[in-house]
C-alpha cells in the first residue's frame, strides 16, 4: 500500500494516490522512512502525521503503508533503558547518529542479538492461553520477566524449546492455535494468519493504542507507600490508583514526582518525560542508577523504565510517548507486578493534541484545545487500576500525572478535566514553593477519595486509630488557615490561649510533619510506621498542652520551653531505623507536663 | 529553478507560488524584486504544487508580476568558523559591520537538531557572577538556561551586561570563554549599550552579535536566535569554548511569532499567540547544556519582559515551564531604590542544589539560602500585617523581622553596578543578614552549622 505526499503542513501531511490505509496505521514516509501514523482517511486523501522533522520533504514522494497499527515491541531489555516516544532507545540512537538526534534513524526497538538466560516452566502438551507464563527470565537483578503467552493465543502447547540462551527473535514455543481464536498481534505486529500454530517468542508487540485486556477489574484496596509524609500520611494513593499533581512552574512537581518514582513500593517504575526538559532525563539517569531501591537494596535504575521526549523532540511523537508508556505498563502488569507510572507533564501531551488539531484545522473548544480532550484524558487515567490479570495474578497500575497549568490557574482545561477523572489530588501552592516550603502541596485544597476504599487495609495493618489521628491533624491545620484571617488583620498577640496553640501546634505540624526534605539523608524517604509515630507525638503533644491551657496556665510560660523545637526536629534527630527511640519522646513531654504543672498550677 | 511573478500576497510577510515543482518544506527562496532588490524567503506550507512563503524582509514593494523566485533547495543555513567571534551580523546571520564575508569552515542548518538525552552531562559547575542575590540564592551553573524576567523600564540590560563583565568560571580556569548576543526587536539604544559594554570590558573581541533591531523585519526575528544558538553550538561543541547566550527580547520574538501565525490563519490558543508558542520557545531553550565528550558548554540567559509586569502572561509562563529557572526582577523593589531589583522569593534556580554545597562552595550554602527564602517570605507577611495595624504594634520577633527584611535589601540584594563579589564573599554576608534574627527563628539550618556560623547583630552593626 503506498501513497504520495500531496501537501506538508509542520508534521501534518496531506497524502493522495491511495485508498486502502487504515485508521491509525503506522506509515514510513519519504525515502528516509520517517515514521508516521494515519490519523484521517477521506475518499481520495489521507491524513498523516509524522514523528520526526519533516523539514525538506517533498510532494510526491511515497508514503509506505505497513499494515499495522504503531505498536511497542514488549519483551526483556526494557528495564533500565531509556526510549523516545515511539520506543526506539536512546543509546542506540545515540551510537548510529551521535549526541544529537538526527531522523530517520532505524534502531530496533529493543536488543536483538542479546541472549537471554531463558528457564522454561511450562511443558510440551499444556494447555494455555493469552496471559499464561510459559517461562522466566531475569531481566534486571531485582525483576524476573516473565514470558507470556500473548493475550489473543489459546491452545495447547505443540513444541517448547530446551532451558538455554535466546534472543528475543527466536522461536522459544509452538502453540497449536484454536482457530476460532480472535485476532493476534505477533512478531511483525501484523495481524497473525489463522494459522492452526502460533509461534512464541520472547517479545511480544502490541498496538500501543489498545489497552491490553485483564480479566477483572477490582476496588482499590491497599495504599501506595511513597515515603513522603504529606501523601502517605494525609492524602494517599492507593495502588492502582490515579493522582493529578497540578502546579505552576518552579513550585515542585518534577520534584515531586521523582520522589514518588524514587521511593515508592510500586515494583517497577514507568517514567515518561513528556514535553519536558533534557537535563531533567539526564538526572533521573544519573540519580537512579546511583541510588538503592530500599526495599531490594538493588541499584533504582533495575525497576525503572524511561520514556523522553523532550520538550524540542518532535510534537508527533509526544502525543504518542504516553500511550508507549502505558502499553509498557500493562506488559509488565500482566505478569503480576505493581507498576506505577509517573506522566510529567500530561498538559504536554495535551498541547500536542491541541497543536495537531489545529494544524487539521478542526473545530476548537476551550482556549484552543480539541473538543475531545476530556475523552483522551480519561481513557489515558482508566488505563490505571488493580485487576486480576489474564493468568489469574493480582496486579496494578498506578497513574501519576503532572499537570502544568498556563499561568498557575486551576481554572484552565487540562486541569479540570484531568479533576474528573483522577481521584487523587495534590495541588502545589506558589506561595508555599516561595517560602522554600517542600512539598509544596497544599493541603486546604488537596483531596484524597481512597481512604474510605482502603479503610479495612488501614484498620488491619496499621491500627484502628489511623484515620482518627489523620483527621485531627487536618483539623488543627484547617484551624490555622481560618485563624490567620484574623492574625493577617490584628496579629496573633491578641488571640486567647487555645487558639494560641492551635497555631503553634500547626506551625509543629507544618515544619516538622509535612515539610519533608527530599536531600536529606534519611528525611528523604521516611518508612509509614516512622510517620504514624510522629503523628501521634504531635497529637499527644497537643493533648497535654491543651491541658495546660485549660488550668490557666499561659501560652507564653508554654512557649518558653523548647519543646515544640524538639518535636519539630524528630525528622532529623531520630533515624528509620529506629522507632523505639520515637518513644522517648513521649516521656520528654511527660516531663514537660509534670514541670510546668509543678510550677504553676 | 526560477519562477516569474506570484499568485497571491497576504499581509506582510506570506505569498503564496503555485506551479512549483519540486519544493521542499522549510526550503530557503531567493526573490529578486524589480531586477535588484534580494529577498529570503522559506516555505512554511505546501499543498501539492503551491507554496506558501514567508518573505523575511516582508512583501513590501512586491507584486503579482515583478519578481523572480529562485528555489535553493536547502534549509536555512549559517556560515560558521571561528572568526565569527567579534563580528557583528544582522538578523539572519549577515555581516553588517562592513568588514566583509566570513571565511566558512562549516555551513550548519540553523534549526539544529535535539540534543539526546543520553549524550547531555548533567550540569553541575557553578558560574561565579559576582552578584550576591544570584550566586547566594539562585546561583547559575555551566549549561544552564536562566531567563531574566523582567518589566518595562526596569534595569534587566545593565544587570544582563553586568553578568557578563563579571561571569568567571572560577579563578584557576584556563577554559575559553565568549558571549554570543542576539537581539530580537530591541531598540538601537540597547543594541549600543550592550556594543560599548563589550568594548569597554574588552570583551568585544570574543562576542558574535546578531543584531535584529526594532525596525527591522518582524519574520527576521524568527530566525535571530536560532542563528545565534546555531553559532554558540558550534563554539561549544566542536571549538571547545564555554558560551554564555544572551537573547534579548524573547518577548518580541513571541510577537513576531504571534504575528506570523495570525497572517496565516491560525487557531490562537492564549492571548492570540499560536498553540505551538511552548515547542517554539523550548527549541531554542533546549539548545543549551553540555554534552558528554566536549569540553565546551552553552548557557543561556533569555532576558524577557512581562507584559504589565505580569507573570502569568503566556510569555514569562511557558518559558519557566521550559527554563531550568528565572531570576525576576519587581518593580516593587527597584522602587525602593534597590539595584539589582530581584525580587528573591519568585527568583529560583533548579540545578542549584547539585551545584552548591560541600565540594563546589561550601557546605553552609544550601541551608543558609533555604533560611533567606524562608525567613524573606514571612518579612512579606509581616510587612502585610505592619500595613494594616501599623509597625508600633508587631510583637518583638516580628520587629526583628522587618528590620532583617530592610536589611537583606539594602545589604545583601543591593550592590553597585561594579561591584564584583567572591562567592565566599556573598556567603559571610547572608550570615551577617542573617543574625539580624534571633537564633530560634532559623529553623531551616542544622544547629551545629548555626554554632559555627550565627553571630547575633543589631541593626547598628551594619
Amino acid at each position: 500500500m503506498t501513497g504520495a505526499i500531496f501537501g506538508v503542513n509542520g508534521p501534518v501531511l496531506t497524502v493522495t494516490g491511495q485508498d486502502g490505509f487504515r485508521m491509525s496505521e503506522m506509515v514510513l514516509v519519504g525515502e528516509e522512512r520517517l515514521i508516521g501514523e494515519v490519523i484521517g482517511i477521506e475518499a481520495a486523501r489521507s491524513t498523516v502525521q509524522v514523528f520526526e522533522d519533516t523539514t525538506g520533504l517533498k510532494p510526491g514522494e511515497l508514503v509506505y503503508g505497513t499494515g499495522s497499527q504503531l505498536a511497542a515491541t514488549l519483551g526483556p531489555g526494557m528495564i533500565g533503558n531509556i526510549f523516545d516516544g515511539i520506543q526506539r532507545p536512546l543509546r542506540a540512537i545515540e551510537k548510529s547518529s551521535g549526541v544529537f538526534i538526527s531522523r530517520g534513524v532505524h534502531v530496533e526497538n529493543l536488543d536483538t542479538e542479546k541472549k537471554w538466560e531463558v528457564k522454561f516452566l511450562a511443558h510440551s502438551g499444556d494447555k494455555v492461553s493469552g496471559g499464561d507464563i510459559i517461562a522466566q527470565v531475569q531481566e534486571s537483578p531485582s525483576i524476573t520477566n516473565w514470558v507470556m503467552i500473548p493475550p489473543g493465543v489459546k491452545g495447547a502447547l505443540k513444541k517448547v524449546a530446551p532451558d538455554g540462551l535466546y534472543n528475543i527473535k527466536d522461536v522459544i514455543a509452538i502453540v497449536a492455535s484454536d482457530a476460532s481464536g480472535p485476532k493476534n498481534y505477533f512478531q511483525d505486529g501484523e495481524e497473525a494468519p489463522k494459522s492452526p500454530e502460533t509461534e512464541i517468542f520472547l517479545a511480544q508487540k502490541w498496538p500501543i493504542r489498545n489497552p491490553r485486556p485483564v480479566k477483572q477489574r477490582k476496588m482499590v484496596d491497599r495504599p501506595l507507600i511513597t515515603g513522603q509524609r504529606i501523601i502517605d500520611t494525609l492524602f494517599p494513593i492507593g495502588k492502582g490508583g490515579m493522582a493529578a499533581i497540578p502546579g505552576g512552574f518552579g513550585t515542585g512537581k518534577t520534584m515531586t514526582q521523582h520522589q514518588l518514582a524514587k521511593w515508592s513500593d510500586a515494583d517497577i517504575i514507568v517514567y515518561i518525560g513528556c514535553g519536558e526538559r533534557g537535563n531533567e532525563m539526564t538526572e533521573v539517569l544519573e540519580d537512579f542508577s546511583k541510588l538503592k531501591d530500599p526495599r531490594t537494596g538493588k541499584a533504582l535504575m533495575d525497576r525503572t523504565i524511561l520514556i523522553a521526549n523532550t520538550s524540542n523532540m518532535p510534537v508527533a511523537a509526544r502525543e504518542a510517548s504516553i500511550y508507549t508508556g502505558i502499553t509498557i505498563a500493562e506488559y509488565y502488569r500482566d505478569m503480576g507486578y505493581h507498576v506505577a507510572i509517573m506522566a510529567d507533564s500530561t498538559s504536554r501531551w495535551a498541547e500536542a493534541l491541541r497543536e495537531l488539531s489545529g494544524r487539521l484545522e478542526e473545530m476548537p473548544a476551550e482556549e484552543g484545545f480539541p473538543a475531545y480532550l476530556a475523552s483522551r484524558l480519561s481513557s489515558f487515567y482508566e488505563r490505571a487500576g488493580n485487576i486480576t490479570a489474564l493468568n489469574g495474578k493480582s496486579a496494578s497500575i498506578t497513574i501519576i500525572g503532572a499537570v502544568s497549568p498556563q499561568g498557575a490557574d486551576f481554572s484552565e482545561p487540562v486541569t479540570q478535566n484531568t479533576k474528573r477523572f483522577v481521584r487523587v489530588f495534590w495541588a502545589l501552592d506558589r506561595s508555599l514553593a516561595y517560602a522554600r516550603h517542600f512539598p509544596a502541596i497544599q493541603w486546604l485544597t488537596s483531596y484524597s477519595e481512597y481512604l474510605d476504599d482502603m479503610q479495612p487495609w488501614y484498620e488491619a495493618n496499621v491500627g484502628p486509630d489511623f484515620l482518627t489521628h489523620r483527621q485531627a491533624l487536618l483539623r488543627i491545620l484547617y484551624e490555622e488557615s481560618d485563624l490567620m484571617e484574623i492574625v493577617k488583620l490584628i496579629g496573633s498577640d491578641v488571640l486567647p490561649d487555645s487558639q494560641r496553640l492551635t497555631l503553634e501546634i500547626a506551625r509543629v505540624i507544618r515544619l516538622g510533619f509535612v515539610q519533608q526534605n527530599a536531600y536529606h539523608a534519611f528525611d528523604t524517604y521516611v518508612p509509614f510506621a516512622k510517620q504514624l509515630k510522629m503523628m501521634e507525638i504531635i497529637l499527644y503533644l497537643n493533648e497535654k498542652c491543651r491541658k495546660l491551657i485549660s488550668l490557666g496556665i499561659s501560652m507564653n510560660v508554654l512557649k518558653a520551653c523548647d519543646i515544640f523545637d524538639q518535636v519539630i526536629a524528630i525528622k532529623y534527630n531520630t533515624g528509620n531505623s529506629d522507632p523505639a527511640q520515637l518513644n522517648s519522646y513521649f516521656k520528654e513531654i511527660d516531663s514537660f507536663y509534670g514541670r510546668l504543672y509543678e510550677n504553676n498550677a | 529553478m526560477e519562477y516569474m511573478g506570484l499568485s497571491e500576497i497576504k499581509g506582510g510577510s506570506l505569498v503564496i507560488l503555485e506551479g512549483v515543482d519540486n519544493p521542499a518544506y522549510e526550503e530557503v527562496v531567493d526573490i529578486t524584486v524589480d531586477g535588484w532588490q534580494k529577498k529570503k524567503g522559506r516555505i512554511v506550507q505546501i499543498f501539492g504544487d503551491k507554496v506558501v512563503i514567508q518573505v523575511f524582509e516582508g512583501t513590501t514593494e512586491l507584486s503579482l508580476h515583478n519578481t523572480v523566485t529562485k528555489f535553493t533547495g536547502k534549509p536555512m543555513e549559517l556560515k560558521l568558523s571561528e572568526e565569527i567571534l567579534g563580528r557583528v551580523f544582522d538578523g539572519l546571520g549577515r555581516p553588517i559591520d562592513g568588514l566583509g564575508d566570513v571565511y566558512a569552515e562549516c555551513w550548519r542548518d540553523v534549526n539544529g537538531k535535539a540534543i539526546n538525552p543520553v549524550s547531555r552531562e548533567y550540569p553541575r559547575n557553578f558560574i561565579q557572577t559576582g552578584i550576591s542575590a544570584i550566586d547566594g540564592l539562585s546561583t547559575l551553573i555551566r549549561g544552564q538556561k536562566l531567563p531574566i524576567f523582567s518589566g518595562n523600564g526596569l534595569p534587566h540590560d545593565q544587570l544582563a551586561a553586568q553578568i557578563v563583565r563579571q561571569a568567571s568560571l572560577g579563578a584557576d580556569s584556563d577554559e575559553q570563554f565568549a558571549v554570543v548576543f542576539a537581539a530580537m526587536g530591541v531598540k538601537y539604544d540597547v543594541a549600543e549599550f550592550f556594543r560599548r559594554t563589550f568594548e569597554e570590558s574588552g570583551a568585544i573581541e570574543r562576542v558574535a552579535m546578531f543584531l535584529n533591531l526594532a525596525n527591522d523585519p518582524v519574520v527576521e526575528r524568527l530566525v535571530t536566535p536560532r542563528a545565534a544558538l546555531t553559532a554558540a553550538e558550534y563554539l561549544a561543541y566542536e571549538k571547545g569554548m564555554n558560551i554564555l547566550v544572551i537573547l534579548t527580547d524573547m518577548t518580541s520574538y513571541a510577537e513576531a511569532l504571534r504575528e506570523i501565525s495570525s497572517a496565516r490563519g491560525e487557531i490562537p490558543s492564549r492571548k492570540g499567540y499560536p498553540g505551538y508558542l511552548y515547542s517554539e520557545l523550548a527549541s531554542l531553550f533546549e539548545r543549551a547544556g553540555i554534552v558528554r565528550g566536549s569540553k565546551g558548554s552553552v548557557t543561556q540567559i533569555p532576558i524577557l519582559t512581562m507584559p504589565n509586569d505580569d507573570i502569568t502572561h503566556p510569555v514569562p509562563d511557558l518559558t519557566g515551564y521550559i527554563t531550568e529557572g528565572q531570576i525576576v526582577l519587581d518593580r516593587g523593589v527597584h522602587q525602593r531604590g534597590v539595584y539589582p531589583p530581584i525580587n528573591i522569593l519568585p527568583s529560583l534556580s533548579r540545578l542549584m542544589k547539585d551545584g552548591i554545597g560541600k565540594g563546589f562552595t561550601r557546605e553552609d550554602h544550601p541551608d543558609l539560602a533555604n533560611q533567606i527564602f524562608s525567613s524573606y517570605a514571612h518579612v512579606n507577611d509581616v510587612r502585610a500585617l505592619a500595613s494594616v495595624i501599623g509597625e508600633d504594634e508587631l510583637s518583638d520577633v516580628d520587629k526583628r523581622y522587618v528590620e532583617f527584611g530592610n536589611i537583606l535589601e539594602s545589604h545583601f540584594i543591593s550592590q553597585n553596578k561594579f561591584e564584583n563579589r567572591s562567592m565566599a564573599e556573598t556567603i559571610e554576608l547572608g550570615w551577617e543578614t542573617l543574625g539580624a534574627l534571633p537564633r530560634n527563628e532559623l529553623d531551616r539550618i542544622n544547629p551545629k552549622l548555626l554554632d559555627e556560623y550565627y553571630r547575633s547583630r543589631t541593626a547598628s552593626d551594619f
